[in-house]
Formats: C-alpha cells, sequence, structure tokens
C-alpha cells in the first residue's frame, strides 16, 4: 500500500541574496527614510534626518499611502534606485 | 475533500497574502481536511478565501496590524442549511462542526500557503480567540429582516459569504426594554463604545442581534431600514465629549474637532445579523478595525459549487 502525504504549504523558499557589505561611512551616501504614515512618524523621521545630514549623508524622504497596506511596487521601485540604504520607522 | 467542489483542483483560487502565493483548489482542500471541514464545506472555505484575499478586504492589513482583528465570516443562503450550519444556540461559540472547522480552514490557509504566521507579518498584541476561525449562518429564516445577503446586493436565493475583519464578540445585556425605542438607545449605548468610546467614522462594526431582541422590532413593525434610521440618529455624538483631553482622557479627536456632532458610523458602516438561541435577551457587538480604501472593507462572495 503506498501512502501519499500531501503539504500544506506553498512548497516555496525565499530566494537568498547577498547582503550588500555595511558602508563605512555614511558620508556622499542617499539614505532613503521611508514613513509608513502612522501619526507621529514624522517627528521620529526628522530627527533622524537631521542626524544623518549631520553625518554627510544626504536624506531623501519618501512615505506610504497608507500604513494599513504594503509600500507600492512603484514606490519601492523608486526608493531602489535612488538610495544607498533606507530607514523604515514605526511610531505608534 | 476535493469532491465537495466541481472546481478542477489546479485552479488557483487566489493569491494569498503576504507572500501573494497563487494558491490552488488542492491546496485549500489539503488544509480543509487539516482544519477537520467535511467535502461539503469546501465551496464557503473557497468562497471565503476569494472574499480575504482581495484589495478591499485588505488580509495583508489585517495581519500585520497590531490591533487584535481577524476575519470573520457570516453564511447566507441555502448552502448554511444544507451543510448543518448553527444560526442558533452558541452561535458564536464552538459545537458545531461547520462554523468551527470553515474558519479554522481559511485561518491554516492564510497561515500555510500565505506566509501570515503570528510573530511574523501577524503583529497582533492580543489577538482574539476568533482568529483561531470565526464562522457562522445568519438566522434568515426566523428573522423579520431582510438577509444580510440581500443587504450587500444579492439575491435570497443566492448562498452567499461575508467577510468582515472584526474583533471578538461583546456581550449586550438589556433584558428589560419592550419598546424598540428604548432597546434601540441601549444598543446604540453598547456600539458607541465599539474599538473606543474615542473613536468615531474611522471603524465599522457587526451587530448581531438575538431573537428575542429582534422580537421587540418585529412586535412593533419595525423594518430593517427603520431601526437604521433611528440607531444612526442614537449615534450622533457630541464631540466635546470625545475630544482628546474630555474628561481628564488624554486619547480623543483632535481638539479642533470640538463643538460638532459626528455619527459614530460611516454610512453603511455598520453590519446587522440575525442569530443566536431563541432565549436570551442580549445581542453582541462586534467592533471592526480601520475601514475604506486605507484599511478593510467588507466583501461578500457568492459560494459556487
Amino acid at each position: 500500500m503506498t501512502t501519499t502525504v500531501l503539504d500544506p504549504t506553498a512548497e516555496q523558499r525565499p530566494a537568498t541574496r547577498e547582503r550588500t557589505d555595511r558602508p563605512e561611512s555614511l558620508s556622499g551616501l542617499t539614505v532613503g527614510l521611508l514613513d509608513i504614515s502612522k501619526p507621529r512618524g514624522d517627528v521620529f523621521l526628522n530627527r533622524v534626518e537631521e542626524r544623518l545630514c549631520a553625518m554627510g549623508a544626504t536624506v531623501v524622504r519618501y512615505a506610504k499611502p497608507t500604513f494599513t497596506k504594503p509600500a507600492p511596487v512603484d514606490l519601492r521601485h523608486e526608493i531602489s534606485t535612488q538610495c544607498d540604504a533606507v530607514i523604515e520607522a514605526l511610531a505608534d | 475533500m476535493l469532491e465537495g467542489t466541481t472546481r478542477p483542483p489546479d485552479e488557483v483560487v487566489a493569491l494569498v497574502p503576504p507572500n501573494l502565493v497563487g494558491c490552488t483548489v488542492e491546496k485549500v482542500a489539503v488544509n480543509a481536511v487539516m482544519a477537520g471541514c467535511r467535502p461539503e464545506y469546501l465551496p464557503v472555505v473557497l468562497a471565503a478565501i476569494e472574499a480575504i484575499c482581495t484589495d478591499e478586504f485588505n488580509m495583508h492589513g489585517v495581519l500585520a496590524t497590531t490591533m487584535s482583528v481577524g476575519p470573520i465570516f457570516v453564511v447566507n443562503g441555502p448552502i448554511a442549511v444544507a451543510i448543518g450550519m448553527n444560526s442558533g444556540i452558541n452561535v458564536l461559540g464552538h459545537g458545531n462542526r461547520a462554523n468551527s472547522t470553515i474558519g479554522r480552514a481559511v485561518q491554516l490557509v492564510t497561515r500555510n500557503i500565505g506566509g501570515g504566521a503570528p510573530g511574523g507579518i501577524d503583529r497582533a498584541t492580543l489577538g482574539h480567540v476568533g482568529k483561531q476561525g470565526f464562522c457562522f449562518a445568519e438566522d434568515e429564516a426566523g428573522s423579520p429582516w431582510n438577509s444580510l445577503t440581500e443587504e450587500r446586493g444579492f439575491d435570497r436565493s443566492q448562498s452567499t459569504v461575508t467577510a468582515f475583519c472584526g474583533e471578538g464578540p461583546s456581550l449586550v445585556m438589556d433584558q428589560l426594554s419592550r419598546s424598540p425605542e428604548s432597546l434601540t438607545r441601549s444598543l446604540a449605548a453598547s456600539l458607541r463604545s465599539a474599538v473606543s468610546p474615542r473613536v468615531v467614522l474611522g471603524m465599522d462594526a457587526m451587530l448581531v442581534i438575538s431573537p428575542e431582541h429582534m422580537a421587540r422590532y418585529r412586535d412593533a413593525g419595525w423594518d430593517r431600514s427603520r431601526f437604521l434610521a433611528e440607531l444612526t440618529e442614537c449615534l450622533m455624538l457630541d464631540t466635546d465629549r470625545i475630544v482628546a483631553g474630555a474628561d481628564g482622557i488624554e486619547e480623543g479627536l483632535p481638539p479642533e474637532l470640538a463643538g460638532h456632532r459626528l455619527p459614530k458610523f460611516r454610512p453603511g458602516g455598520l453590519l446587522v445579523v440575525h442569530a443566536g438561541g431563541s432565549a436570551g435577551l442580549f445581542s453582541a457587538v462586534i467592533g471592526g478595525w480601520k475601514n475604506g480604501p486605507g484599511g478593510s472593507d467588507p466583501v461578500t462572495r457568492e459560494i459556487t459549487p
């Protein structure tokens, strides 16, 4: 008698990629700040921007249209092509 | 299990969040077996999955939120009777196989196929026991009102499942109201606290009216639209009472909104369902989550063989 075992999962494995090397310095790099649009998230990110600028980084600000949904594909593409590093923040 | 549907096993039912994985009928069937479903429940499970895997329902956000919400399913139409769903005693509790396993099967699909496990994408601070699976049928035969499925734009002869993003149920006790006016004011008093007494317009709710409470409206000749009109008036809130700082509570509306009257719910933001045992002067409020395009809207799907 043959027993067939069925897999309840998606049977997928995430692709693995090498991490980008950690930069020695943020000076001269473009850092994106993605605000997920929670109240007062901007307060935190404003301060982070000040600190990053003092370290010589160029800061570009982005925001999700709503915190309840993933960032749109176009926004993620924009960030990935314009930035060297990204900081995403959650503030409740 | 696959004999419960005419749909081919390799048909893709939906892209299941959060990983947006194409989920076949066969994969749903495997998870339905694990949940304890009978084959005849499978069409309901398939329609329920289609309902939550929509942009309107926003299952990704429902999973990811720290709030204690999950999908709640109300089944209407002939199939609810045909598969023996409970719409009576202990309707929001345990003890009926279909009620207990349909929502459970959807939860397993979300987790096993979509990848939405607690501690991963599911970030609920507390969660609620209904996230294991929360599904029940409306008592249509015993209701003097049109059914939820008709309210949602379907014909009474159609079988449907309505997905609503909600918390666990909260009991509303009113054992003394004998007039529809009194009971409506009493229900409104509880509905004002849905999610938080300080929340207006941004979150929906479901009201489950029991048969003995419904009798007040049947006896008085109130139909659903009369009830909703009277209830809506009772749910107009003076914002002075719910702005930040009122009554020494820092939570609340922005102070600049003081001096207004606002409705607790947006138009159509309260789903009303008739269900429960024939004895007991209780109803239940189920608070929702952020509504609209930036949150989750209720979604109804027809259940097909």
